[in-house]
């Protein structure tokens, strides 16, 4: 019974400033509607957020889903060093080549751009997806493949049509937790965009908190909050199981 | 399932003619090129360019001028840096001290499946499905004095009688950071340990009870021991992510009160897009990573020997 008690009082703690900022932004629906009309509006920096992590989730998916192949199936000249580069982003911290990018990126016509953004993300993301998809493929039995190629589809559509499907599960994970990375990122867009019309859901929700004139609005910051994390809550509780499983093949042995 | 242990792409039983074999790595290079476009371009690419800035008098706008090793050398009396240097060591051995216990505690508490443990486990992490800037945020209304529920509670339950300035002294703008940081990070702590706690065989445990053990020495002898590269490779992440730390002090406390919080990444951000000065940031960036690198590297030498 101890057990239970500790635990209950421990998920209050946890679970209680969840519930309060919800509570607190449900209390006066206009809150929302304070929200919504924010600097660009709301629907303009969610819709930011979308794009952003739509792109984010697309490319990681597409890049680290052909790479993990490479790697996982093809021989090739400098294989490990590029798979050991790939992984020496994680070695670098976030923080010190952002400033770096800033400029790169306006040297590619990419500064203060949605997509300049989202290929950050992508290459913040590849040791993670690179790792799981090359491993995802090395676990396909290669009978299947095999088989395939001996009914004569070609290499691209053996992958496209046999082994992409076999790797699905491990496709869910990197695309959750590219999700989850670009959706909340605060840092890279915070350097990376400078115009207000550009910016993306966390990036202008902090705004609020240094922007206002007079008092800071905190039915509207809380309002803010909900729309941004509600949408992770909802996914997580959803895809627990991918994201656990992420935990224990990827995150774990890089 | 055979294959899947090997770890390589068997080979064919007959090696392949030298053709074939050059056409399968022409083949794998083009399925990698995308990897190596993104991988050259925005991660080594901007490596070597924020070693070269580091050397230049480089404003926001404007040509840049080479100007070594002058950007190194303001690095070392900039008393703001400094001051955040050793303020971002004592965060990151609070947090890593702290973090780490609360973690190995959850997840010693949800590691047997009980019934409703599935439930405990969401719950803890839950918090790290926020984002981290929505969490700050959230703590940043929570604390507030009129706003948020904390003061009122304290008040009803008699704790204290007036107002607690949640972020108006240094050490109350710490305590709430740390407090911040706890709840958002101990379940996601708690996972990488459970993931180490699960791969620990049940037999080892039971062998230990039938031995007479009682349950502070298969803690303390078997579960810690066998625990220790995950218990490692926690260390490494909670140390890497403090030193880094940023958002939480940017939008908490805003390195206030009086620049008592104020985080070495903030100082890199000031520089930059406050001064203009991308060169002063691009080295004090390449002092970090140096520094970062060389932590990783010995910490990795100590998780590999200790496996």
């Amino acid at each position: 019974m101890r057990y239970y008690t500790t635990l209950s009082a421990l998920a209050v703690l946890f679970l209680f400033p969840l519930l309060w900022s919800g509570w607190a932004s449900l209390a006066d629906p206009a809150d929302y509607l304070r929200v919504a009309r924010y600097g660009e509006g709301l629907g303009t920096y969610a819709a930011n957020s979308a794009l952003v992590s739509l792109m984010t989730v697309a490319g990681t998916l597409a890049v680290s889903a052909l790479g993990g192949y490479a790697f996982a199936c093809f021989d090739f000249p400098g294989k490990n060093l590029l798979f050991l580069t790939t992984l020496a982003v994680l070695m670098v911290p976030y923080a010190t080549i952002l400033i770096p990018l800033y400029v790169l990126l306006g040297h590619l016509g990419l500064q203060n751009s949605l997509v300049g953004l989202a290929l950050v993300f992508v290459m913040f993301q590849l040791p993670f997806a690179l790792y799981m998809m090359r491993n995802a493929f090395e676990a396909v039995p290669r009978e299947l493949g095999e088989a395939a190629q001996v009914d004569g589809c070609g290499t691209f559509r053996v992958f496209a049509r046999v082994l992409l499907p076999a790797v699905r599960p491990g496709l869910v994970t990197v695309g959750l937790f590219a999700f989850l990375a670009s959706w909340n990122d605060f840092f890279a867009p915070l350097i990376l965009l400078n115009d207000g019309a550009s910016f993306t859901l966390p990036v202008a929700v902090v705004s609020m908190t240094q922007h206002t004139f007079g008092a800071v609005d905190y039915g509207m910051l809380q309002a803010g909050v909900m729309v941004m994390a509600v949408p992770c809550l909802i996914l997580f509780v959803v895809l627990q199981r991918h994201y656990v499983r992420g935990f224990m093949s990827g995150a774990l042995r890089g | 399932m055979t294959a899947t242990l090997t770890g390589r792409p068997a080979a064919p039983a007959a090696a392949p003619p030298a053709r074939r074999r050059r056409r399968r790595a022409v083949t794998g290079w083009l399925y990698a090129a995308p990897v190596a476009a993104v991988v050259g371009v925005l991660f080594v690419a901007p490596l070597v360019l924020v070693v070269w800035m580091s050397l230049n008098r480089w404003p926001l706008l404007g040509p840049a001028a080479l100007n070594a090793p002058r950007n190194y050398l303001k690095v070392a009396d900039d008393p703001l840096f400094l001051d955040a240097v050793a303020f971002t060591l004592k965060y990151t051995a609070i947090i890593t001290v702290l973090l780490s216990a609360l973690a190995l505690g959850l997840a010693l508490l949800v590691q047997d499946r009980r019934p409703g443990v599935g439930f405990f486990r969401t719950a803890f992490f839950l918090p790290g499905a926020v984002g981290f800037a929505a969490a700050a945020l959230l703590f940043y209304g929570m604390l507030n004095n009129d706003f948020g529920p904390i003061d009122p509670m304290l008040r009803a339950l008699g704790v204290t009688g007036e107002p607690v300035r949640w972020l108006g002294t240094p050490d109350m703008a710490l305590f709430s950071t740390i407090a911040l940081v706890l709840w958002r990070f101990a379940g996601f702590n708690m996972l990488i340990l459970l993931t180490g706690l699960q791969a620990i065989p049940v037999e080892v445990y039971e062998a230990a009870r039938s031995d007479g053990a009682n349950r502070w020495q298969i803690l303390t002898r078997i579960t810690l021991p066998l625990l220790r590269p995950t218990l490692a490779l926690m260390l490494i992440l909670s140390v890497t992510g403090s030193l880094l730390a940023f958002d939480q002090f940017f939008i908490l406390t805003n390195g206030g009160p009086d620049n008592s919080t104020v985080s070495m990444v903030m100082v890199v951000y000031r520089d930059a897009f406050f001064r203009f000065d991308l060169g002063g940031a691009a080295a004090l960036s390449v002092v970090l990573l140096v520094a970062l690198v060389a932590l990783n590297t010995l910490q990795m030498r100590v998780l590999r020997r200790s496996r």
